[in-house]
């Protein structure tokens, strides 16, 4: 059957990975419910290969330079800004 | 005040056109210009876009008036419009029950008669699902009808923005407004420019093909079977033709949308980072701590759960496994599709395989919510169109059929609907 053993290092290690900080009751009923759900997706194993040829159009333009949004736009929605800048932790 | 919407508003139209004097409500995954689009998430609560999506310069062109911004499923993750970090939004027909999601908020506002129309978005049921738990119709058009321009992604190869109704014609009649190629999304087709959607809303069934969706019918509650079943029974009497078809690939349908859904939905939300917009993670530790802060502290349980599986099923040892049978699922959908439209005009199906919940009643296993979507995935996987329609009631919560048709066969769902509404 599954071979998807979810314990809550894998979960914390996945959350790492994914940039999201998680406590440690969350990473544990994580843990359960990803079981559920790998266990699930588990079955996928059944279905065919499908050969396909997707019908793809070049749908490219030309690298003309085209109105945008102005930096006091860009930067309205930041928490922190500096000098016309985003601000960030340090670099490093 | 009502719980369908976030942030109420005035927009007015900007000249006159086929929507005048139209209130319209707005999921709030779809960005307006100077007013909040918060995406039912603490990420986006004090977000006001700079620019207009594309679907909200037609509908201003059109003479629409915005009066709300809808509740939702945070990023559209939610088939209830339960995991909102605004709080739930009840259901007008039964205030102890949902009122389906993810555009639980814009189906409710029609329902209850604060909007005349409005917008939700589907990805794997969105409009379908609410419409159908609150009695409305809801229409889930073929990829690339519909510009997404301005849309937040949460899936972008599943997703399109439709229209929700109190009739068909009037859905048809905004579809109309919203549907055509837009140099904005690269996605969209030349098939959405100049439609007449409303024009199909004749109730014209006679010598029409029905093919009936064994499969999801089977699956549903007995008390939604047998209104489907006897609405269908309606249409053969009045000339339609009712065939059975059975699609050995929908029994995957589920898994494979929620891998590529969780899949995108890793790599779209990666954007939210508390620099540009958002929450702050603060200024401690290097640039991955504080992303890391910032992403637990706006994003709700469900939107990290699927963030983290998504994470899981493209890593590097799974993401055979998961993400390329997904693939190998949702072609293999679309060929089985494309075989049934050669034996009937629009396939049909109830829209919810249940009764709308009560509140609360649907959260606490994961799967089991996921599953409730098994009808409505199988349409976005494979980018058709399709439609929820009222099909009567069952212990007085509404029933909601669901025809689908073949790519950019509007005409063909819509005129079907007519016929049953």
């Amino acid at each position: 059957m599954s071979d998807a053993s979810v314990d809550p290092a894998t979960v914390a290690h996945v959350a790492d990975l994914a940039r999201v900080d998680l406590d440690e009751d969350e990473a544990e009923a994580f843990a359960a419910q990803f079981a559920d759900v790998l266990d699930y997706f588990e079955t996928l194993d059944e279905v065919p290969e499908i050969d396909t040829e997707p019908e793809l159009v070049n749908v490219l333009r030309t690298d003309e330079a085209r109105e945008s949004l102005s930096q006091d736009e860009a930067l309205r929605n930041a928490p922190e800004t500096e000098d016309g800048y985003f601000e960030g932790p340090p670099v490093g | 005040m009502s719980d369908a919407f976030i942030t109420r508003t005035e927009i007015d139209g900007d000249a006159d056109g086929p929507l005048d004097d139209q209130r319209i409500a707005v999921k709030d995954n779809i960005s307006t210009d100077g007013t909040r689009t918060t995406c039912g998430s603490a990420m986006l609560a004090e977000y006001v876009p700079p620019y207009d999506a594309t679907v909200i310069e037609r509908l201003k062109r059109a003479g629409a008036t915005i009066v709300g911004k809808t509740n939702m499923d945070e990023f559209g993750m939610g088939t209830t419009t339960e995991s909102s970090h605004f709080g739930p939004t009840t259901n007008p027909i039964d205030e102890e029950r949902v009122p389906g999601g993810s555009s639980g908020g814009s189906a409710a506002a029609v329902a209850a008669g604060e909007a005349d129309l409005a917008l939700g978005t589907d990805t794997g049921g969105s409009v379908r699902c609410p419409a159908a738990f609150c009695g409305v119709v809801g229409i889930k058009p073929t990829y690339g009808l519909v510009s997404r321009y301005g849309l937040v992604a949460y899936a972008n190869s599943l997703e399109q923005v439709g229209p929700l109704a109190p009739t068909v014609e009037k859905a048809a009649e905004l579809l109309d407004v919203i549907a055509g190629p837009d140099e904005r999304d690269a996605t969209t087709r030349s098939e959405g420019a100049d439609t007449n959607y409303a024009s199909a809303a004749d109730c014209d069934i006679d010598g029409t093909t029905i093919g009936v969706l064994t499969d999801l019918v089977d699956g549903a509650d007995e008390r939604v079977a047998a209104v489907f079943e006897e609405r269908i029974a309606e249409l053969e009497e009045r000339g339609a033709e009712i065939r059975e078809i059975e699609l050995d690939s929908l029994a995957h349908a589920v898994r494979a949308y929620y891998v590529i859904a969780m899949s995108e939905a890793s790599s779209n939300l990666a954007r939210f980072d508390g620099v540009r917009y958002g929450i702050s993670g603060g200024f401690d530790g290097d640039w991955n701590d504080a992303f890391a802060r910032a992403r637990e502290a706006g994003f709700g349980s469900e939107v990290k759960r699927r963030v983290l599986l998504g994470t899981y099923a493209l890593s590097a040892g799974y993401h055979d496994k998961y993400y390329e049978k997904a693939q190998d699922t949702r072609a293999w959908i679309k060929q089985e599709f494309d075989a049934a439209f050669e034996q009937a005009d629009v396939l049909a199906s109830p829209t919810m395989p249940v009764l709308p919940p009560k509140l609360g009643e649907s959260l606490e296993e994961p799967l089991q919510h996921y599953l409730m979507d098994a009808n409505t995935v199988p349409v976005n996987l494979a980018d058709l169109p399709a439609i929820s329609v009222p099909a009567g009631t069952a212990d007085g919560l509404p029933v909601g059929a669901q025809f689908v048709g073949p790519a950019f066969g509007e005409r063909a769902v819509i005129r079907a609907a007519s016929a049953l509404e």
